[in-house]
């Protein structure tokens, strides 16, 4: 059986290029606009959403992501609420693959059962759970790959060969490789190593790799897309929301914001394999 | 040896404590926690590591600390005898030292060369810098701003001692923003930075380590009152944010069922005001924050709320999963001693004793007080005082409007 994200990977393969994941925060600034960001994403080239689920205290971002989850919490955004984009979203489109990102607590205050119910129905395709390594598979994972959805794994730079075969045991859909140790939004020091690390996990495993966290341009984008099946961005992005908010409002450069960002990241990758 | 059913095994090998704990983190840290749980095994059977802990405990921080018969407020409070575990006697004021000394240790064994640490009322952070001090290891203290503000004389101490302190803006700026943020260096800082946990809560290894750090505790003032009066005490009492003077106190009594075990949560404004209290275990539910499964303080959709204590101490919306694992087997009774109920207690402590508790040891004093007038006067009742409160008395000093 062929799932969304198996093919989009294998579109962008047909395609020689490496594939846009792009990173919102669901329900940032507001959540109208928020799912009006959502819905702009295909038409601006992102193949891959992946949707935030924002959380009071999340504890692998950076600055910029903390205040997009901030402004969606205030704007009353919950997890039924992400979930109800993902079911807005799927009225028009059937084809793009949406990973939900965020942390486990309200996951697991919602209830695994019914969160991962909820979520299929939904039209969700993945997750990536920051705070739940393999050591918790049993948590979410498995019942996550039971259900039918892919449970996509961090790798990062002190995940070592040793590590590795733990890791991409039970991952699947792709395995996002966090480019540096840090939070979301830090800068990458090597991109040389970025390279190589790929290299090394592809040696394990036929899964497309995503490369993650400190692509901000549309040259790191071309940089990256040489290297990786796909790249992830997410702070620009939220970040590019806060800089068109006024007083911590939405305007009507808001979605045009991201979606020109989006594009351009876009146009980076197509110049990447060119 | 304990047996099967002793309440003293866990955490298992996955760090849990029934339910609790675990290992909740991001892929980057897993490795280094690993790393830490193997480090820690080798250095608990290392004679050399364990001699030199030992001899700092003697020399360093003037263990064994005393066993004191509070006769004064035995009196006044008429019942049980009264007893204090004199934690705030020891090098730094708290008893957080005993747990920095273990852990500094075990960095200097694995090669680190810079040193974090979140903080509240500022103990833990100055414990920490102490022994970056002794042992030339740079420092990074996170304290949230609201308590940068209200413990000012501990963040002198920590900047005399060396560390940087950064405060933390975000959310109510207190604990448990330090400790985000304090994750927030670890993961970016992995191969120098050692991550010194001040509370029994976090990730496995850590509430099994600072445990076991802080197990000296209850060792010593069980031998202390088999000397003093030939028997186990009634009750043993101490105050719970995180949690580790009270597991530190309670351990060595967990088999014994003659002996009550009452931890004090921060009862705040009172536990049926929403964001009014720091009560996690009678105020809320288990849920996943800061790498462990525990009792938190949360709303309907999972965030997990701020909380209020007057101890800048206690103002954690979390516990330390080995707490929730007594609170659910009843072990331990968990009780919320309000602030009007901890000021009261630090005054008559200040007054009828001449020791000027820590609030956060006040929390506990005050359930003492509840507590010794309703037994008879051939129990007793220990509390473990846990820390001094000259970082307080500014702050109480404006409670009580002597300052203007």
């Amino acid at each position: 059986m062929t799932t969304r994200i198996d093919r989009v990977f294998a579109a962008a393969k047909a395609d020689n290029r490496a594939l846009l994941a792009a990173y919102i925060m669901g329900g940032d600034p507001d959540l109208a606009t928020g799912q009006a960001i959502m819905n702009a994403l295909p038409q601006a080239g992102a193949d891959i959403i992946e949707l935030g689920l924002p959380f009071s205290d999340p504890m692998a971002d950076g600055v910029a992501i903390q205040m997009g989850g901030q402004r969606a919490l205030k704007a009353g955004q919950t997890l039924r609420g992400v979930l109800g984009m993902v079911e807005e979203f799927r009225r028009k489109d059937e084809t793009t693959p949406i990973v939900l990102m965020g942390y486990y607590n309200p996951i697991y205050i919602f209830g695994v059962d019914k969160f991962l119910a909820t979520a299929r129905d939904a039209g969700v395709d993945g997750l990536i759970i920051v705070d739940l390594p393999a050591e918790e598979d049993a948590e979410l994972c498995i019942p996550a790959l039971k259900s039918g959805l892919n449970f996509i794994r961090l790798t990062t730079p002190t995940t070592d060969d040793a590590r590795l075969p733990t890791v991409l045991e039970n991952t699947s859909g792709f395995v996002y490789y966090v480019s540096m140790n840090g939070t979301t939004g830090a800068v990458i020091k090597s991109r040389a190593a970025v390279g190589e690390s790929v290299q090394r996990i592809k040696a394990h495993t036929e899964l497309p790799v995503v490369v993650g966290f400190g692509i901000k341009t549309a040259d790191d984008a071309a940089e990256m897309g040489r290297h990786a099946d796909g790249i992830a961005v997410g702070t620009v992005i939220v970040d590019a929301v806060a800089k068109s908010l006024v007083d911590g409002k939405a305007t009507d450069r808001t979605v045009g914001a991201v979606r020109d960002l989006v594009a351009d990241l876009a146009a980076g990758l197509k110049r990447a394999r060119a | 040896m304990d047996g099967t059913n002793s309440l003293r095994n866990g955490p298992d090998e996955n760090g849990r404590f029934g339910h609790y704990g675990g290992r909740f983190v991001a892929e980057t840290l897993m490795p280094l926690i690993l790393d830490l749980e193997k480090e820690y095994r080798a250095a608990r059977i290392d004679p050399a590591y364990q001699a030199e802990l030992k001899d700092l405990a003697i020399h360093y921080t003037g263990r064994p600390s005393p066993l004191y018969y509070a006769e004064r407020l035995t009196q006044h409070l008429g019942g049980a005898k009264v007893w204090f575990k004199r934690e705030e006697l020891n090098h730094t004021g708290s008893h957080k030292i005993n747990n920095c000394l273990g852990q500094i240790l075990l960095a200097k064994r694995m090669g680190k060369t810079r040193i974090i640490a979140e903080t509240g009322a500022g103990q833990h952070g100055v414990a920490t810098a102490t022994v970056c001090a002794k042992f030339d290891l740079p420092c990074t203290i996170f304290m949230g701003a609201t308590d940068v503000e209200r413990q000012m004389p501990n963040v002198l101490r920590m900047k005399m001692l060396g560390a940087e302190v950064r405060p933390v803006t975000a959310g109510a700026g207190t604990l448990k923003d330090a400790m985000n943020e304090a994750l927030r260096d670890w993961v970016t800082n992995v191969d120098s930075t050692y991550y010194l946990i001040g509370t029994a809560a976090g990730p496995h290894p850590y509430p099994e380590m600072v445990r076991d750090f802080q197990s000296v505790i209850g060792t010593e003032l069980k031998e202390q009152f088999r000397e003093r009066e030939g028997k186990l005490p009634d009750a043993v009492v101490a105050c719970v944010g995180g949690g580790s003077n009270a597991i530190g106190t309670f351990h060595a009594f967990l088999d014994d069922p003659e002996v009550a075990i009452y931890g004090a949560e921060a009862g705040g404004h009172g536990i049926d005001i929403e964001n009014g209290h720091a009560a996690s275990m009678t105020g809320g539910r288990p849920g996943v924050l800061h790498g462990n499964r525990t009792y938190l303080l949360q709303d309907a959709d999972g965030q997990i709320l701020e909380g209020h204590s007057i101890s800048a101490g206690l103002d954690y919306p979390g516990v330390g999963p080995e707490h929730s694992y007594l609170h659910d087997t009843k072990r331990v009774t968990y009780v919320p001693i309000t602030d009007d109920e901890a000021l009261e207690a630090f005054q008559l402590c200040t007054k009828m004793e001449g020791i000027i508790p820590a609030l956060e040891s006040a929390h506990g004093l005050a359930q003492v007080i509840k507590l010794a007038p309703t037994m008879s006067s051939d129990q007793s009742v220990v509390l473990c005082l846990s820390g001094r409160g000259d970082k307080d008395v500014e702050s109480v000093g404006k409670y009580l409007g002597l300052l203007k």
